[in-house]
């Protein structure tokens, strides 16, 4: 697999949310609106990045047997000092997002981006899948988001597009999440049988 | 890729040792430069969410901060004053009765006890519904309460025989609303006496 692949994969072949079904936590629960959406994608993209840079540097130096605490401290670390780094100095981003960040701690995609591709790659590759990954998992995050603002608060990225009062509540819910994002992978999926 | 380190009690050990070293030393350095900056956009938050629920003062209410004990917690209380005159007084308050848990509000009071304007601080109420709160019960809109008076009686919505409109399809928001803005206005009746 050359690079470019290595990167377009996390788009569509390989999609963290639509068919790898991973972190199904924070895509249900953040995507009440588009924006919830983009900034929880990029902020994850950013520490997958970062952590498989490190990983796939040190993986070589950690014993097999405690590979997976170890992961998880050096992805807790950087999670934290993002979380640190944007409460100092983009404070009224860290109000919208602050409760996501710590979050991303929890996201299996981080650990298993890790796990499958960082602990076995060298560092160049291994940012690009967290690169491509990262975005993939913002796309879908993005998606999902703006699907349930739409029909939930009739909105758009907070530009109004009809009257609130005829948004199907049940979107900006929990079980809206679940539905929209059954019809998206569905639809995901017709798409990938057919090519 | 070079060969693994053998899996080793030794082995694991250290570098479980040297991984936990190194992270939590790199988060205390950050932490180091970010905290100063973390706790001075929080006073700046505070002291807008005060300006925005009470007249124009020239004092630092910050420094006049009372802390008044209510129903198993702590409301505060922040004076402002106008040329050493009390114009109003912002309570920080608290509900645990919301639809999913605790909502934190900036209450502002005039001295003859009115409510002059409020901010909500933190809710994690639906999207939609009870998050509405923020701009439902601001002067001009459906359940303005600002100019009332709720004393030690309190305000209800109008379900409960109150005069406050409650936010539609979000009564209980409301009534966790009215409850936190009731512990304040009680407070402060009490504090007066």
């Amino acid at each position: 697999m050359n690079n470019w692949q290595t990167f377009t994969k996390g788009f569509f072949k390989e999609n963290p949310t639509f068919v790898l079904l991973l972190g199904m936590c924070p895509t249900l629960g953040v995507t009440t609106s588009a924006m919830n959406g983009l900034g929880m994608g990029l902020a994850t993209a950013f520490v997958l990045i970062l952590s498989n840079l490190v990983i796939s540097l040190v993986a070589n130096l950690i014993p097999d047997k405690i590979r997976i605490p170890a992961f998880i401290v050096i992805i807790a670390a950087f999670v934290t000092v993002v979380d640190m780094c944007m409460a100092a100095y983009l404070p009224s981003l860290h109000e919208s997002l602050g409760l996501f960040i710590p979050l991303i701690v929890v996201n299996c995609i981080v650990l298993g981006r890790a796990e499958s591709f960082a602990s076995k790659n060298k560092a160049i590759p291994s940012m690009l899948d967290g690169l491509g990954i990262g975005l993939g998992f913002t796309m879908a995050l993005t998606i999902l988001g703006a699907i349930r603002e739409i029909l939930g608060s009739g909105k758009f990225f907070n530009m109004t597009l009809y009257n609130e009062n005829y948004g199907m509540l049940v979107f900006v819910l929990a079980p809206g999440a679940f539905i929209a994002l059954g019809y998206l992978i569905a639809f995901i999926n017709r798409i990938r049988k057919t090519n | 890729m070079g060969k693994k380190l053998e899996s080793s009690f030794k082995n694991m050990v250290l570098v479980l040792f040297l991984v936990t070293l190194v992270s939590s030393a790199a988060v205390g350095v950050v932490n180091s430069f970010t905290s100063g900056l973390i706790e001075k956009v929080k006073i700046e938050k505070q002291i807008q969410a005060i300006r925005a629920v009470v007249p124009a003062f020239d004092n630092d209410p910050m420094a006049e901060k009372q802390i008044v004990k209510a129903d198993g917690g702590e409301l505060e209380f922040y004076p402002a004053k106008a040329n050493g005159q009390l114009v109003g007084t912002a309570i920080k308050t608290f509900t645990n009765n919301g639809f999913s848990g605790l909502i934190e509000l900036m209450v502002g009071f005039t001295p003859d006890g009115s409510i002059y304007n409020y901010s909500v601080l933190s809710h994690k109420e639906t999207p939609g519904l009870g998050s509405k709160m923020d701009s439902w019960f601001v002067k001009g809109a459906k359940g303005d309460i600002t100019g009332k008076t709720p004393g030690t009686q309190g305000l209800q919505v109008s379900k409960d025989g109150g005069n406050v409109d409650a936010i539609t399809a979000a009564t209980i928001s409301s009534r966790a609303f009215l409850d936190a803005v009731n512990r304040a206005a009680k407070a402060l009746a009490e504090s007066a006496k």
